[in-house]
């Protein structure tokens, strides 16, 4: 790659991804991109393939076609706990945290790597704490005890103890009262703020168009618009087309 | 009436002290094997057919040690070392190209596995049993019998053993990979653990713990190419008894059995005490099959 | 007009085929459906819309038996059904096509549907061979003709492109000559051709059933359905046609998080 085209180059890419489940045809040539630090929105109906695309970035599915790049090295195939080590942090629809392990617990798992030193250890910890201080607060606890918006939380911070270039975040508000859906919306843009990349998934119309830089919406497994946040509203006639009734 | 309080006074309080004792030494030891076989079933959902030969080439590295060195301790420590590092190839070879394919073949791999192990032990050292002395030959006395130091020693070190690996699990940072592992395989990808070098791992362990019974049992009996059979279907049995997977389960289950089994040889001799376990084993699937010390049965 | 009837008109019984009262499900302290007075006439297309976890498949889950309700009935032309055994309920003429492909692989085509067929009469006679049954070979082939794969009779099942194993599916439910179709995202995992050809299908089959339709894909929604039931939450939010639903602006707020 040039130097002119490495400058260009962004964080993620993906083409032209075909994903199956068995025969099921759920992605039929996804291709998105997301720049170093941007917010990206990935909107779209349940069942369109949004989780999947996410799934298939980070190696969880393998696509039957198409790539996924990260800072222009193809990364399709890899295993996913060596795309974790080479930046890409998950966050996913269910939350999924070690249930049986404690808050401290489950935030060590990606504490524990290989190079990083102590001090690090405790500046990341002080860090994630102080974006969340309820998981201070309750550090060894079973993460199986927390309600729903401190696993979510729990879910985040522990994605950010791998210090990740990019977090795929899998709709984070799903099931979360209104309020903590504000505070959903001020983490991501805290995480903006510290230069971490972001892929939102989600079906909050608003609070994705608020967050992100870009917006992609999904519909049958392909992207059907692309554009800035900034240029669409939530009451125009393509969110209406690809995310209302 | 008469006869039951007759027979109530005919129970020997002495034998019945022994039989404790010795019971809680033998179940010490099938805690530390049986340890090893339900930690490769509940991280890896292998059913590890190979443990027995795990445990008898653990014996024979054991003599192989002492033999050259003179030192149990040494032995000990060796064995379970070479054999963890067995296990690991082994699983690597065996086991790592069969990870989300049906159980069944996992099944057969270890089957196959134990064959060969025990056909080559055959081979490389023949059918004479081996002989491994005790590390201490001293007696105290228990009520009419000289009872050895050395069956305490063992129960001891069992615990010591079990006891590490315990506090391994929940301080170091390898033993969260493997309860992160065991709870979410596909979130401890997520969050960086190398997944495959986990299972590695766990079943290294659980092959080291079953060289170290090995070891520590074979003062007690011979060592030969078959010492492997018995215990592992005693291990099986504790394992299901005490509930797949759940390390503190097979321990009180394997307490449990052995105690059973030495009550019952008082009256009927050690080659009927068996059909305990096997009794055991089949009330607990008629009734509590999830195990019999599992909390909550599902 | 009478908003409740069905805009084609088809329908006149005055008993609606399938009716619940005061359904609710409970697991635990979550609700999953909440007291649900729900009516469909004989006759009609209903699509059952609404946002992830609104209780969909929970409410599909109890017509069918699957699920036992926690509180409410669930009555069947009249007949109280609540809490009968899938396979009875079965018998009583509901038949369901599910979410995630189940046909038999390795039988054929015809077998697949012919399984079913049987289902109906001479369960348990297990001396005369089945193609002496020549009326279940009727049926088997009168369902596959309908969900275009009568040519493909003698072909295994696993061989069957994704769209036509899902239209297997809907076959294999026709077969047990149901009154209420319960049809559960039929179009998953197709694509646009595939989905076109299966919304030209229900809507050929639809002439002389009942069907209820999950599905996420608009287009197919409102191009098939008579009426539109939204739910959100476990509870029913709004009823009507698809132009009505189209214009409440709950039903856009609900999905749009707005």
């Amino acid at each position: 790659m040039s130097i002119a085209e490495a400058i260009n180059e962004p964080l993620v890419r993906v083409e032209d991804l075909h994903t199956y489940y068995g025969k099921s045809h759920i992605l039929h040539g996804v291709s998105l991109h997301v720049g170093p630090g941007e917010v990206v929105g990935l909107l779209g109906r349940n069942g369109v393939g949004k989780s999947t695309t996410l799934k298939t970035i980070m190696g969880l599915v393998q696509p039957r076609q198409g790539r996924v790049l990260l800072g222009g090295n193809v990364i399709t195939g890899l295993a996913p706990h060596k795309l974790a080590r080479l930046g890409i942090g998950y966050v996913p629809e269910d939350r999924r945290i070690f249930r049986l392990l404690t808050v401290m617990e489950n935030l060590r798992t990606g504490l524990d790597r290989r190079g990083v030193t102590e001090d690090r250890k405790r500046a990341l910890l002080d860090k994630v704490f102080s974006f969340f201080p309820v998981l201070a607060e309750r550090r060894n606890q079973a993460g199986g005890t927390l309600s729903g918006g401190e696993q979510q939380m729990l879910a985040i911070a522990r994605a950010m103890m791998l210090e990740p270039k990019i977090i795929l975040l899998d709709e984070p508000t799903e099931g979360l009262m209104p309020r903590m859906v504000s505070q959903i919306g001020q983490i991501i843009d805290a995480l903006h703020r510290e230069g971490v990349a972001i892929l939102l998934v989600e079906q909050n119309v608003p609070l994705t168009l608020q967050a992100s830089q870009r917006v992609y919406i999904l519909e049958k497994g392909a992207v059907r618009h692309h554009c800035a946040a900034s240029e669409i509203d939530v009451g125009d006639a393509v969110i209406k087309q690809y995310l209302g009734v | 009436m008469d006869a039951m309080v007759g027979f109530l006074q005919a129970i020997p309080l002495d034998q019945l002290m022994i039989q404790t004792v010795n019971g809680v030494v033998t179940g010490m030891i099938l805690a530390l094997v049986a340890s090893g076989l339900t930690l490769i079933f509940g991280i890896l959902d292998v059913v590890n057919f190979a443990h027995g030969e795990l445990f008898m080439l653990g014996a024979y590295v054991g003599v192989i040690v002492i033999t050259a060195t003179g030192s149990f301790y040494l032995a000990l420590v060796t064995s379970t070392l070479v054999i963890a590092l067995l296990g690991a190839a082994l699983q690597i070879v065996t086991l790592r190209p069969l990870i989300g394919r049906h159980p069944l073949n996992t099944i057969l791999a270890t089957f196959g596995t134990s064959l060969v192990l025990q056909n080559y032990a055959l081979w490389q050292f023949g059918p004479v049993s081996r002989k491994i002395s005790e590390p201490i030959t001293a007696h105290f006395d228990l009520f009419y019998l000289e009872y050895p130091w050395y069956r305490l020693l063992i129960a001891g070190l069992s615990a010591a053993i079990i006891g590490s690996f315990w506090l391994f699990l929940k301080f170091s940072t390898f033993g969260v990979w493997i309860r992160a592992t065991s709870q979410d395989r596909v979130m401890a990808q997520a969050m960086g653990i190398p997944v495959p070098w986990v299972y590695t791992g766990v079943f290294a362990i659980g092959a080291g713990m079953a060289a170290a019974s090995g070891v520590l049992f074979a003062p007690l009996v011979g060592v030969d190419h078959a010492m492997g059979l018995d215990w592992v279907l005693k291990a099986f049995i504790v394992v299901v008894v005490g509930g797949m997977g759940n390390l503190g389960g097979s321990i009180a289950a394997a307490i449990f059995i052995s105690l059973l089994e030495s009550y019952a040889s008082i009256w009927v001799g050690p080659s009927l005490a068996v059909i305990v376990s096997f009794v055991v084993l089949i009330l607990t699937l008629l009734f509590r099959p999830t195990g019999l010390f599992v909390a909550t049965p599902k | 007009m009478d908003v409740r009837s069905p805009a084609s008109g088809r329908g006149a019984a005055s008993v609606p085929i399938l009716k619940t009262e005061g359904l609710s499900v409970r697991f635990g302290g979550l609700s999953a459906l909440n007291q649900i007075n729900f009516e469909v006439a004989r006759g009609e297309l209903r699509a059952i819309i609404g946002p992830n976890g609104a209780g969909k498949s929970t409410f599909f889950n109890c017509l069918t038996g699957v699920l036992r309700p926690s509180d409410g009935r669930i009555l069947l032309n009249g007949e109280d059904i609540t809490g009968f055994a899938s396979n009875r309920i079965s018998q009583k003429g509901i038949a369901r096509s599910y979410q995630i492909t189940n046909i038999l692989p390795n039988a054929t085509v015809l077998e697949n549907v012919r399984i079913a067929a049987q289902s109906r009469r001479h369960a348990w006679n297990m001396i005369t061979h089945h193609s002496a049954f020549a009326d279940i070979n009727e049926k088997a082939e009168t369902a596959l003709d309908s969900v275009g794969l009568l040519s493909k009779e003698n072909e295994i099942a696993a061989n069957l492109s994704h769209g036509e194993q899902r239209n297997l599916e809907i076959g294999i439910a026709l077969a047990t000559e149901p009154s209420l179709l319960c049809l559960d995202e039929p179009t998953a995992g197709m694509s646009a051709a595939e989905t076109h050809e299966t919304t030209q299908l229900v809507r050929r089959i639809a002439k002389n059933l009942t069907i209820l339709i999950v599905e996420h894909d608009m287009q197919v929604v409102m191009g098939l359905a008579d009426r539109i039931t939204v739910l959100h939450y476990g509870e029913i939010l709004a009823e009507g046609t698809p132009e009505e639903i189209q214009r409440n602006s709950k039903v856009l707020e609900v999905y749009l998080k707005t």
